[in-house]
C-alpha cells in the first residue's frame, strides 16, 4: 500500500473480520457456490445477463458506438464547411446531419454513458455485488438499445428529423410533414423511461445498498456525484416527456398547444424543452467531473482536499442548474426583469463549478503527483473546460447574449464545456478503469498519442469558431458566401476537426485492438484507495468476495490487510449457501446492515418487455395507432408477468446469517424496502411530469387573454366533483385494505380492493364526462385541448392503479402475498397516494380555476 | 436519544438551503411573469412587484440563516475539527452540519444575485 498513509488505529465499536483464516477446503467451497450463484450464461444466452458487470458493458459499448456515428456526422457537416459555397452535402441533408448529431450525442452518448458507467462501477465503488435492480438496468438498456438503433438508423432512409435537436415548434409542427419529427418525440420518450429506470436505479443503490460502515461523510466522492445526477434526472427529463407529449399530439391529432392560431403558444416548448435542456448539461457534466475526482486523488497520492466544499459544490449544482433554462431565451421577447434573474442564477452557477475545480488544483498541489494518461486527460479536461465555463460566464450576461446568439460563439462555447467537461473525464475514466474490465491495462503509448491527438485536434476546430461567431456566422446554415472573413476560419476548424477524429481513432483502436498476449494487469494497478480496486484482475462475476466494513473514504490506503480479509471470505456474505444471488441493504445515513436482499438472475423477460413496450413507440411513430396500442397492452402483459415472477418472492425462511454473527431479514416490507422506495422515485419523476402539463395550462393563461373562454365552455364543476369524490373513496379504501391485509382480515382486504376498483373505474368515467358532456372540442382550442390532457392523463394514470388493485386481490389469492409478506400493498398504497394528489390538483385546476380567476 | 443518533439525520437538512433559494427564485419570477403580462400598463409603478421581490428576499434570507445556523452548531460538535473523516457518528455529524452550511452560504449568494434584479430594473422591461 502507499508509504505515506498509516493504517487506522482499530476502535472500540469496529466491527473486525474473522480473526482465523477460513480453513482452505471451506474458502473452496464457498467460492464455488458464489460463482455457481453469479455464473454469467453462456451460449446464446449470454444475452439474457443481468449482472452489472455485463449489462454496463453493453450499455458503455453502444454509447461509444453512438459517440463514433454522432463524430462522422460531423466530420461530414465540416467536410462541407470547409470552403465556401460548397455542395458536398445538400441544404436538407445538412439539417437532417446537425439534427441526428445533437441528438445522438446529447441523448444516445452524453446522458446513457454516464448510466453506463454508473451501472458498471457503482456496485464495486459500493464493495456491493450488484444494484438493487439488476433486471430493470437490463431493460434500460435493451429500451435504449431498440430506441437509439430506430432513431439513428433514420438518416440512413433520409427519414431523419431535420428540426434542430431541440425541435423548435412550428417548425416542428407545421412545416414538416414526414416522420422525422415523430420519430424525434417517440423515440427519445421511449429512451428517456430508460434514463428514469437507471436513475431510480442509482438513487436506490447509493442510499440502500453502500458497504456496512460507510457512512455518508465516506462514501466516495463518485457516488455523490450519482446520486445528484440522478436526482436531477427525475425532475429534468419529466418535462421534455410532457412537452414531447404536447407535440406529438398536435402533430398527430391536431391539438394546437403550439399553434397560435388555435390560442396556442410555441414559447411553452421552449420553456418545456429548456427547463430539460439545462440541467441536462449538468447531469452530464456532474458524473463525469466525478471521474476525474476519483483520479485525482489517486495519482495525488493523497485524500481529496475539500470533500465537502466538493459535496456543497454538487448539490449546489444540482438545485441552481434548474434556475438558468431562459438563458436559451434570451431573445423571445421576455420582460426584462425575468432575464435578470436567470442571468443572476447562469452567474451563480459558476461559484460551486469553480469551487470544485479549485479542489482538485489543491489536492494536485498537496500531494505528489504520478504521471499517467488518466492524468493527462484529467489535466486537458481542465483546461478545455474551463474556457469553456468563461465563456459561459460571457453568454450569460443577457446583452452579449443577445449579439452572441445562435451565431457558431456558442458552438464553440458548449463544445468547450461538453468536450471538456465530459469528453476527456471520460477518455480519463477509460485509461483509469479499464483493467476493472477484462484485467488489462490499455496502451500508455497509444493514450499520449490520443491525448495529444485529441488535445490539439480540438483546440485548432473550436477556438477559431468564437471568431467565426463573433465575425457573424450562423449556426445550421448549410454553406456561406466566399470573402466576408470567413473561409480561413472554417477550413481551420475542418482541418482541427480531422486532427481530433484521428485521435479518438487512436484511443478507440486501443480500446478494441486484441489484448489475448498482454498479460494481466497487476491488481490495484494505480495504487488506488478507494474500493473498486479490490477486484482480482481479472474481475469474478460475484463483484466482491466478501462484502467488508468500511472505516475510511480511502480503506485501501487505510484499513490494514483489507484485500487479504476480503479474499479469504473473513466479512459480510462470504458464501451463498443456497446458492442464490444476495447482497446487503443497509440505513441511508451510517450503513447499518438491515437487511440481505436477493437478487434476481438472468432472464429474457427485460428484453420481451422492452421489444413490446418499444413497439408501441415504433408504431406510433407511423400513426398505427391501433398494433401500437395492441403492443401497449402486451407489453403490460410481460411487466406483469415480471412482477409476478420475479418480484416479492416469499423466502423460505425470515432470516439470514450473514456472518460474523450477523442475522438480516431477507423479506422487508413497508418504507424500509427497496420496492418502496423505487416507487416513490418513479412516482416523484410522474409527478413531475403532470406539474409541467399544468404549468402549461397556467402558462397559456397568463400569455393569452382568451384561454379561459368566457363564459367557461366547460367541463364544469359536477361531473369533476363527482369524479374526485369517487376516486378519493378508491383511495381511502386501497389503505384500509393494506391494513386489513396485515391484520389478515381476509373477507376485509378482498372486500375494500374489489369496491375500490368499482369506485376507480366509475370515477374516471365521471371525469371523462365533464368535458365530454360539455362538448368540448380539442381540436378547436388551447382551451379544450388543455383540459382533456389533463384528465386524460389523470385517468390513465387511474386505469394503472386499477389494474395494480388487480394484482394485489390475485397475489392474496394465489398465496404469493400474505399478511406477513405484503410489500405488494404497500408499493400500490404509495402508488394511489400519488393518484389522489393527481385527482386532487386536475379537479381544482379544471373545475375550480375558471371559478375564481 | 443523542443528538448524533442516526435516528435524528436527514439528508433533506442539506437541500433546505437550495430549495430555499429555489423558493424565492420561482415566486420571483412568477410574480413579474403575472404582473408584467396580466397587470402593467406602460405607466403604471413597479413598484409593488419590487417591493414583493424584496419580501421574498428578506423571508428567504432568514430562513438561510437560520438553516446555516444550525449546520455550524452541528460542524461545531464535540471539539474535531475537519476534514470530517472519521468513522464516528459525531464526524459524520459535523461533516453534514458543514456540508449545510456551505449549502445555505451558496444559496444566500444565489438569493442575493437574484434580488439584484430589483436594483436594476424599474420596469418590466
Amino acid at each position: 500500500m502507499i508509504e505515506a498513509r498509516e493504517a487506522l488505529e482499530p476502535r472500540p465499536d469496529d466491527v473486525e473480520p474473522l480473526a482465523d483464516t477460513p480453513p482452505e477446503e471451506v474458502q473452496q467451497a464457498q467460492a464455488e457456490r458464489l460463482l455457481q450463484a453469479w455464473k454469467t450464461p453462456t451460449g446464446w444466452r449470454y444475452w439474457s445477463a443481468v449482472n452489472n458487470s455485463e449489462v454496463g458493458l453493453w450499455y458503455t459499448g453502444m454509447t461509444f458506438f453512438f459517440l463514433l456515428f454522432g463524430g462522422v456526422l460531423a466530420l461530414l457537416m465540416r467536410i462541407q464547411l470547409a470552403r465556401p459555397n460548397n455542395d458536398f452535402l445538400s441544404a436538407e441533408t445538412y439539417n437532417q446531419a446537425f439534427t441526428v448529431h445533437g441528438s445522438v450525442m446529447m441523448f444516445l452518448f452524453a446522458i446513457p454513458v454516464f448510466e453506463a458507467i454508473a451501472v458498471m462501477f457503482l456496485p464495486q465503488m459500493l464493495g456491493a455485488r450488484d444494484l438493487p435492480f439488476p433486471r430493470l438496468s437490463a431493460f434500460g438498456f435493451w429500451c435504449f438499445l431498440l430506441g437509439g438503433v430506430f432513431l439513428s438508423g433514420s438518416i440512413l432512409f433520409d427519414a431523419a428529423p431535420r428540426g434542430g435537436w431541440f425541435m423548435y415548434p412550428p417548425l416542428t409542427s407545421g412545416y414538416q410533414p414526414g416522420i422525422g419529427a415523430d420519430m424525434w418525440l417517440l423515440g427519445f420518450s421511449f429512451i428517456e423511461i430508460a434514463a428514469i429506470a437507471a436513475a431510480v436505479e442509482m438513487i436506490v443503490g447509493a442510499l440502500k445498498t453502500r458497504p456496512p460502515g460507510m457512512r455518508v461523510n465516506l462514501i466516495p466522492l463518485y457516488v455523490w456525484y450519482v446520486l445528484v445526477a440522478a436526482a436531477m434526472i427525475l425532475f429534468a427529463f419529466p418535462p421534455l416527456i410532457a412537452g414531447s407529449l404536447l407535440l406529438e399530439v398536435e402533430r398527430a391529432f391536431g391539438w394546437p398547444f403550439f399553434d397560435p392560431g388555435g390560442g396556442g403558444d410555441p414559447l411553452l416548448w421552449q420553456h418545456l424543452f429548456w427547463l430539460f435542456g439545462h440541467p441536462e448539461v449538468y447531469i452530464i457534466f456532474l458524473p463525469s467531473v466525478a471521474l476525474i475526482a476519483m483520479i485525482v486523488p489517486t495519482f495525488a497520492r493523497r485524500p481529496i482536499v475539500g470533500y465537502s466544499w466538493i459535496v456543497l459544490a454538487a448539490v449546489g449544482t444540482g438545485f441552481i442548474s434548474f434556475g438558468l433554462w431562459v438563458h436559451h431565451m434570451f431573445t423571445t421577447g421576455l420582460p426584462g426583469i425575468s432575464l435578470g434573474l436567470f442571468s443572476a442564477a447562469s452567474e451563480a452557477v459558476a461559484i460551486p463549478t469553480g469551487v470544485q475545480i479549485f479542489c482538485f488544483i489543491a489536492t494536485l498541489a498537496a500531494g505528489r503527483v504520478v504521471r499517467s494518461v488518466p492524468m493527462l486527460f484529467a489535466f486537458g479536461s481542465l483546461v478545455i473546460f474551463v474556457l469553456g465555463g468563461l465563456t459561459g460566464v460571457m453568454v450569460a450576461v443577457a446583452p452579449f447574449d443577445f449579439q452572441a446568439h445562435d451565431t457558431f460563439f456558442v458552438v464553440g462555447h458548449f463544445h468547450y464545456v461538453l468536450i471538456g467537461g465530459a469528453l476527456f473525464p471520460i477518455f480519463a475514466g477509460c485509461y483509469y478503469f479499464f483493467p476493472l474490465i477484462n484485467g488489462k491495462n490499455l496502451s500508455e503509448k497509444l493514450g499520449k498519442i490520443g491525448f495529444w491527438l485529441t488535445f490539439t485536434g480540438f483546440n485548432i476546430a473550436f477556438l477559431p469558431m468564437h471568431v467565426t461567431g463573433l465575425r457573424g456566422m450562423p449556426r445550421r446554415v448549410f454553406t456561406y458566401p466566399a470573402g466576408i472573413g470567413l473561409d480561413a476560419l472554417n477550413l481551420t476548424t475542418t482541418i482541427g476537426a480531422f486532427i481530433l477524429a484521428f485521435g479518438v481513432a487512436v484511443i478507440f483502436w486501443d480500446l478494441i485492438r486484441p489484448k489475448k498476449n498482454q498479460p494481466y494487469s497487476q491488481r490495484n494497478p494505480w495504487k488506488a484507495g478507494t474500493l473498486e480496486w479490490l477486484q482480482e484482475m481479472p474481475g469474478k462475476p460475484w463483484g466482491i468476495r466478501s462484502i467488508p466494513e468500511i472505516d475510511s473514504r480511502y480503506p485501501l490506503w487505510e484499513q490494514a490487510n483489507l484485500e487479504r480479509d476480503v479474499d479469504e471470505g473473513r466479512y459480510y456474505l462470504p458464501d451463498a449457501e443456497e446458492l442464490k444471488r444476495e447482497t446487503i441493504v443497509t440505513s441511508v445515513i451510517d450503513a447499518q446492515p438491515e437487511q440481505c436482499l436477493r437478487l434476481p438472475g438472468p432472464s429474457f423477460i427485460t428484453m420481451v418487455a422492452a421489444v413490446a413496450l418499444g413497439g408501441f413507440f415504433i408504431l406510433g411513430t407511423f400513426h398505427w395507432w391501433w398494433p401500437a396500442l395492441a403492443s401497449l397492452v402486451l407489453a403490460t402483459g410481460v411487466i406483469v408477468y415480471w412482477l409476478w415472477t420475479g418480484t416479492a418472492i416469499i423466502p423460505e425462511k425470515d432470516e439470514k446469517d450473514v456472518g460474523l454473527g450477523l442475522k438480516l431479514p431477507i423479506y422487508v416490507s413497508g418504507p424500509q424496502s427497496v420496492g418502496w422506495w423505487a416507487m416513490f422515485i418513479t412516482m416523484l419523476a410522474v409527478l413531475t411530469a403532470y406539474i409541467c402539463l399544468v404549468f402549461g395550462y397556467f402558462f397559456f393563461w397568463t400569455v393569452r387573454p382568451d384561454f379561459i373562454p368566457r363564459p367557461t365552455p366547460g367541463p364544469g364543476v359536477f361531473w369533476p366533483a363527482i369524479a374526485a369524490a369517487l376516486l378519493l373513496s378508491a383511495w381511502g379504501l386501497t389503505l384500509l385494505a393494506r391494513r386489513w391485509n396485515a391484520r389478515d382480515w381476509s373477507t376485509g382486504f378482498y372486500g375494500a380492493l374489489l369496491v375500490a376498483v368499482a369506485l376507480a373505474a366509475a370515477g374516471g368515467v365521471a371525469l371523462l364526462a365533464g368535458p365530454w358532456v360539455t362538448g368540448l372540442n380539442p381540436t378547436r382550442h388551447v382551451y379544450p385541448a388543455t383540459v382533456w390532457l389533463l384528465i386524460i392523463w389523470t385517468v390513465f394514470l387511474v386505469m394503472v392503479g386499477i389494474i395494480m388493485q388487480f394484482y394485489c386481490v390475485a397475489r392474496r389469492l394465489a398465496g404469493r402475498m400474505t399478511s406477513r409478506y405484503d410489500i405488494d400493498i404497500w408499493v400500490v398504497a404509495l402508488y394511489w397516494h400519488f393518484c389522489a394528489l393527481m385527482v386532487v390538483i386536475t379537479v381544482a385546476v379544471v373545475a375550480g380555476f375558471p371559478l375564481v380567476r | 436519544m443523542k443528538e448524533t443518533a442516526e435516528k435524528r439525520q436527514s439528508l433533506w437538512l442539506l437541500t433546505a438551503s437550495p430549495v430555499l433559494w429555489a423558493a424565492h427564485f420561482l415566486l420571483s419570477y412568477i410574480t413579474a411573469s403575472i404582473w408584467c403580462a396580466k397587470v402593467a400598463h406602460p405607466n403604471s409603478s413597479f413598484a409593488s412587484v419590487r417591493m414583493a421581490i424584496v419580501a421574498y428576499t428578506v423571508v428567504a434570507l432568514a430562513g438561510i440563516a437560520i438553516i446555516g445556523w444550525i449546520g455550524y452548531r452541528k460542524h461545531s460538535y464535540g471539539a474535531a475539527s475537519l476534514p470530517h473523516d472519521d468513522d464516528t457518528p459525531e464526524d459524520r455529524h459535523r461533516f453534514l452540519g458543514f456540508s449545510t452550511l456551505l449549502l445555505s452560504g451558496l444559496s444566500a449568494v444565489a438569493v442575493i444575485y437574484a434580488a439584484l434584479v430589483v436594483v436594476f430594473f424599474r420596469n418590466c422591461y
